[in-house]
């Protein structure tokens, strides 16, 4: 409950209920629950079958998980024995995104800074907790849609039937999968279905390390740039951009940076990458390695000479279909801090709030079920708490007779659940 | 309904405090963004004045849902000719100062450009 960045999480009888208006999906109370209560919705792996052509879209950052003593081809040979008929990484569509960028750059000067529209996390955030930045967000796509265009375009020009083809992303975090079932800025996703990364880790790892060699090794591409291979990193973007460029990792430190932006204390940054966890996707949750070394193998690779990414490289052909495309619609602010629609209303919500702030301890020890003291007295004043939740009152209530003690655990257990007290009466 | 922060002299860590105060309270009052927007940057701006120049002063805020009304007080050396210190460009930085990137006469332009009514007082040599 605590660690939610913008204070989505309440305790309501004995389990955690989320605002999902104020959530931005970020996956930092899936990090943090001890007994891992809370899961990552995906799509069952078997839905893959119900399509002839299966993509797998596999991010750069997937490989970078493996020991250094497996080689890419197996990694390829086993997400192909596992069911799938195609492996495109997501980067591939970055070199072209990249010089995109830099146009838009050039013809957007008044919007400064930029931000880049990569993290679907913190575009969220953007909407929801500095609603007046949304104007800054670059509307191009993030590679990964490019790339899912890329693919179903160049398998349709091969013959192939739209209706069978399948594109199932293999996603490090729980923000894309929200962005790709509930799309900004888009109408509708290109994407069929999600399949969490450390899913397919296992089942690839499990194949590697049972190598029975019935499928034939499978020699990857070569046609990734150095560029793309670090696209995902922490710089990975920034370091392209051309002009001064910040990139901040870590969705608090985001936060206390787009703070200041929007005070107007910080001027003269053209770009800012920005990615909800620390070291980028790397630090995914759905990472199975550990981030810095993940992060480590991924700037180790060796560059690919120039020839070597075009000749293995057939996006290039399709570079005009794409970037035509390339373009989102305009992001909405969706402010989630309003106490109401009509100020006059906001306003005597908001007194409310102060006078009941006055009253309590300013613990924030959480046991009210909000997150600290002041996030419980907005929410008595949006009426969705009741001062009596809080353990400080209720012992002041007790001993002026207002509240008897039987009252008092009554309301302890429907906030925390009956199992909490019965287990310590015994 | 009022609101009123102390500003400290000299302190530059704390410079933005108010502002980042007064934003939170008008995003909860649902005021729009772009207004939002006009409003802190014009008040970050003064607040790092009195920071700045001043020997200390305070912020009042006195919103209701037709305006949004700032004061800012404070006790400092005054300015002598404000007509003067409206002026594009002007300031009294030093050649030092301006080298180091301050003073490019643009504060209390900003703050004019940004709301919708500015009003000057001072008085000079009462402290």
């Amino acid at each position: 409950m605590n660690v939610c960045p913008t204070e989505a999480i309440r305790v309501r009888n004995g389990k955690a209920i989320l605002y999902e208006n104020r959530c931005v999906d970020c996956g930092e109370c899936f990090k943090a629950c001890p007994v891992s209560a809370i899961f990552i919705d995906q799509d069952d792996f078997k839905r893959i079958q119900a399509y002839k052509y299966r993509i797998a879209l596999v991010p750069a950052v997937f490989f970078g998980q493996f020991p250094e003593e497996i080689e890419q081809n197996q990694i390829y040979t086993a997400i192909l024995a596992n069911g799938f008929t195609h492996i495109y990484e997501v980067e591939i569509g970055v070199d072209l995104l990249a010089e995109e960028v830099k146009r838009y750059a050039k013809s957007h000067p008044e919007k400064k800074p930029l931000i880049s529209s990569f993290c679907p996390a913190i575009i969220r955030l953007v909407q929801v907790k500095f609603p007046a930045l949304t104007e800054n967000i670059i509307l191009l796509k993030p590679p990964l849609d490019i790339t899912a265009l890329y693919c179903r375009k160049e398998l349709t020009d091969q013959g192939i039937n739209p209706a069978e083809i399948g594109v199932f992303y293999i996603t490090p975090c729980a923000a894309k999968i929200a962005a790709i079932k509930s799309p900004v800025g888009e109408d509708y996703s290109m994407i069929t279905g999600v399949i969490n990364m450390d899913t397919l880790y296992n089942k690839v790892y499990k194949y590697i390390r049972n190598d029975r060699s019935t499928h034939p090794a499978v020699i990857p591409k070569k046609h990734l740039s150095k560029t793309a291979w670090q696209w995902a990193l922490t710089h990975g973007e920034a370091l392209h951009f051309p002009g001064r460029s910040l990139a901040i990792d870590e969705i608090h430190n985001v936060i206390e940076f787009l703070e200041k932006i929007e005070n107007g204390e910080i001027g003269d940054i053209d770009f800012l990458e920005l990615r909800a966890c620390d070291e980028s996707c790397a630090g995914g949750v759905l990472l199975s390695a550990n981030r810095f070394l993940v992060a480590e193998r991924l700037r180790s690779y060796t560059p690919l000479a120039k020839e070597e990414i075009s000749a293995g490289n057939s996006i290039q052909a399709y570079t005009d279909y794409l970037l035509r495309r390339i373009s989102i619609q305009p992001i909405n602010p969706r402010s989630m801090m309003k106490l109401d629609e009509n100020m006059e209303v906001a306003m005597r919500k908001m007194d409310k709030s102060s006078r009941m702030l006055q009253c309590l301890p300013l613990t924030d020890c959480g046991a009210c079920g909000s997150p600290n003291c002041q996030a419980f007295a907005n929410d008595i004043a949006l009426g969705e708490a009741d001062i009596r939740q809080c353990i400080f009152i209720q012992k002041n209530r007790e001993q002026t007779g207002e509240l008897t003690p039987d009252e008092s655990l009554e309301i302890l257990k429907s906030i925390w659940g009956n199992d909490k007290f019965f287990s310590n009466s015994k | 309904m009022q609101f009123e922060y102390n500003i400290e002299a000299g302190n530059f860590t704390k410079a933005g405090d108010a502002s980042s105060s007064v934003k939170k309270i008008l995003k909860q009052l649902n005021v729009d963004p772009q207004i939002i927007k006009r409003i802190v940057v014009s008040l970050y701006e003064g607040e790092v004045n009195i920071v700045a120049h001043a020997n200390g002063g305070k912020i009042i805020c006195d919103i209701d849902t037709s305006r949004v009304h700032i004061q800012l007080i404070d006790v400092g050396p005054g300015i002598p000719d404000i007509e003067k210190a409206m002026q594009a460009g002007f300031s009294t930085a030093s050649a030092k100062v301006r080298e180091m990137g301050f003073g490019a006469g643009m504060g209390l332009q900003n703050i004019k450009n940004n709301a919708d009514e500015l009003i000057i007082k001072s008085e000079v040599g009462v402290k």
